[in-house]
């Protein structure tokens, strides 16, 4: 019986989260929309140059229905949204799924090889520090995460460069663009990108594991497995890892939503094509339909990340098992 | 496991009243001050002028004219970084003093009214935090063009959420404390809870919460130089210096790496002094 209720009430919390998560979407997508529709300068203005004629401007503004109130371009907006119509872009007339198609595949890529490399590399590290703390391993281990975070990213990715592409000569400094068509070759190409992404994002993920674990690590019941004789991995691994999970699913959710936005630095210094930089593009030539749609893909995998962070932290509470 | 430390702390200098600091947080605290007054009076020592080309040279290296090399254009680096302290240590204060003010009084109301203001106000925040903060950096600035105003504007508004949460989530623990219920009893208004009771509660970690910001703000702003977004030429930040430089880089020229080492050392400095302020300070709410 009591089983039966405590699982009814996980199931509730988890649905609770995803309401909220919907709730916010909307919300999001609203100032999202509001916020682009607010960018100075008219679209129609930049699309006919300098020399266009009012009329000709006019004429424009009536054929894209700008003149329409914003309330009711809003709603088209989003019905359009979830038949999965982003519309078409102002600047080529082609079609925005189309456009983004490509980008966000390159995007998930980089993302998923960084994210495979670094989430284990940091949990290893962040539990290593936390087992043996205050030992020279932790304070290295410290030390460098805080270095890698006091620094500018663009610093990160020059230095790899400089190490890997100038002075060792391992790697290529400016990966794609080139054909990339054996196994290595891709490898290749990644490396300098997965390399700098993956040590801002580790520098984070380090510090939190290493904090989450400490703080069960101090907790009564970790103590009392200690002294009932528990080795110290069977302490850490089966004691208090478990309880530290919400926190670290936290964090590693934070880490990986940068990746698909935050790395437009990388993108840019790597030349790699994906989404943040076609945002970026989009701006420049008012191209509002797809400012939109990249916003909405950043906002729905923080969202989306954020929210599966908090059901993991309620799913690992052994207080609701 | 804290008996024993206790038992070592009842070792420790006894004149320690808790508001001493250790060496590391004193050596970050003298870095602090050093740029904040190469900050203010930088452009007096400067031994040229920042803008003027002074040597027909370019990229040089470390000599006893140009203290520091000089940059791609052949003006004096030493100069320029001593400029450029100005524009990233003030934006920065600036931002980050706006966004923390703005956010910690919010934070504070939210939590002391609660209920729809608070909820509405929470959620909207949250959903702002969604969006990337240096994306929607380049978005504004890209979209409005590139001024200080701007810049001190977007920053504050990328960093505001997240202070708010913070002061919010000390201000609600605050606010459930008995002499708050006392406080209330006695009939006292909103404006006096907000002010001189939870407030002082609040105030050490909100600073110690306010010198990270400035961090991340030092970070973003010099992303944003760096993409060419930030401060404009002829005056330049330290993010834009390393960009107008790059080009030095694969032959380690001064005029890269200086500016490099300006960064980290002030955003290094802020976080020993975080990391290492007194715990009384730090840790009050507790």
């Amino acid at each position: 019986m009591g089983q039966s209720l405590t699982s009814l009430f996980i199931v509730i919390q988890v649905l609770k989260r995803l309401g909220i998560a919907f709730l916010t979407l909307i919300v999001v997508s609203f100032a999202v929309f509001f916020a682009t529709d607010m960018l100075p300068g008219d679209v129609a203005q930049i699309l006919l140059g300098q020399a266009a004629t009012p009329e000709a401007v006019a004429g424009l503004r009536e054929a894209m229905g700008l003149n329409e109130p914003a309330l009711q371009r809003f709603f088209g907006w989003l019905t359009g949204l979830t038949h999965g119509d982003l519309g078409t872009s102002y600047a080529n007339n082609m079609a925005v799924a189309e456009l983004i198609d490509g980008r966000l595949k390159n995007s998930l890529k980089l993302a998923g090889v960084t994210t495979a490399v670094s989430v284990p590399l940091s949990l290893t590290l962040g539990i290593a520090a936390a087992m043996w703390r205050n030992s020279p391993f932790d304070r290295a281990v410290s030390i460098a995460t805080i270095s890698v975070i006091s620094v500018p990213e663009f610093m990160v990715a020059t230095l790899s460069v400089l190490i890997f592409a100038v002075w060792l000569d391992w790697l290529p400094a400016l990966s794609f663009g080139a054909d990339v068509s054996s196994f290595v070759d891709v490898l290749r190409a990644y490396a300098m990108p997965v390399i700098t992404l993956s040590c801002v994002i580790c520098a984070q993920m380090i510090r939190m594991t290493r904090a989450a674990v400490i703080e069960t690590i101090n907790t009564p019941y970790v103590e009392m497995a200690l002294l009932k004789g528990a080795s110290r991995w069977r302490m850490v691994l089966v004691h208090a890892l478990p309880n530290a999970l919400g926190p670290i699913a936290n964090a590693i959710a934070l880490s990986l939503s940068y990746l698909v936005g935050g790395v437009i630095i990388v993108e840019t210094i790597f030349n790699y094509p994906g989404v943040a930089k076609l945002m970026v593009d989009a701006v420049a030539t008012r191209d509002l339909p797809l400012i939109q749609s990249t916003a909405m893909i950043f906002c729905i995998s923080y969202l989306s990340l954020i929210t599966l962070a908090d059901v993991i932290a309620t799913l690992s509470n052994p207080r609701l098992r | 496991m804290k008996s024993v430390l206790s038992f070592f702390s009842a070792f420790s200098a006894p004149q320690n009243t808790g508001y001493s600091f250790n060496l590391v947080g004193r050596v970050g605290l003298v870095i602090i001050l050093f740029w904040m007054t190469v900050a203010v009076f930088g452009t007096w020592l400067a031994p040229y002028p920042p803008g003027e080309i002074v040597d027909w040279d370019y990229l040089g290296p470390v000599t006893s004219k140009f203290w520091l090399g000089t940059d791609y254009l052949g003006r004096d680096m030493f100069s320029r970084i001593l400029l450029g302290a100005r524009y990233t240590v003030g934006i920065a204060l600036a931002a980050v003093v706006l966004a923390c003010s703005l956010g910690i009084v919010l934070g504070m109301i939210a939590a002391v009214v609660g209920g729809w203001f608070d909820i509405i106000l929470s959620r909207l925040l949250d959903a702002f935090n969604g969006i990337p903060s240096l994306l929607f950096g380049l978005v504004v600035v890209a979209g409005v063009g590139s001024s200080i105003p701007v810049l001190i504007l977007t920053l504050t508004a990328i960093y505001m959420p997240g202070s708010y949460r913070f002061a919010r989530a000390l201000a609600v623990n605050v606010n459930t404390m008995d002499f708050i219920t006392v406080a209330r009893v006695r009939g006292e208004s909103t404006p006096y809870l907000i002010v001189r009771e939870i407030f002082p509660n609040i105030l050490g970690p909100v600073l110690a919460d306010m010198g990270l910001r400035f961090v991340f703000i030092v970070l973003v702003l010099s992303g944003l130089s760096f993409l060419g977004l930030g401060v404009q030429p002829p005056n330049a930040d330290w993010g834009a210096l390393v960009r107008e430089n790059i080009e030095g880089l694969s032959f380690g020229a001064p005029a890269v790496v200086f500016p490099s080492i300006a960064i980290a050392s002030l955003t290094i400095s802020v976080n020993m002094f975080i990391d290492n302020l007194p715990k009384k300070i730090r840790d009050r709410s507790e």
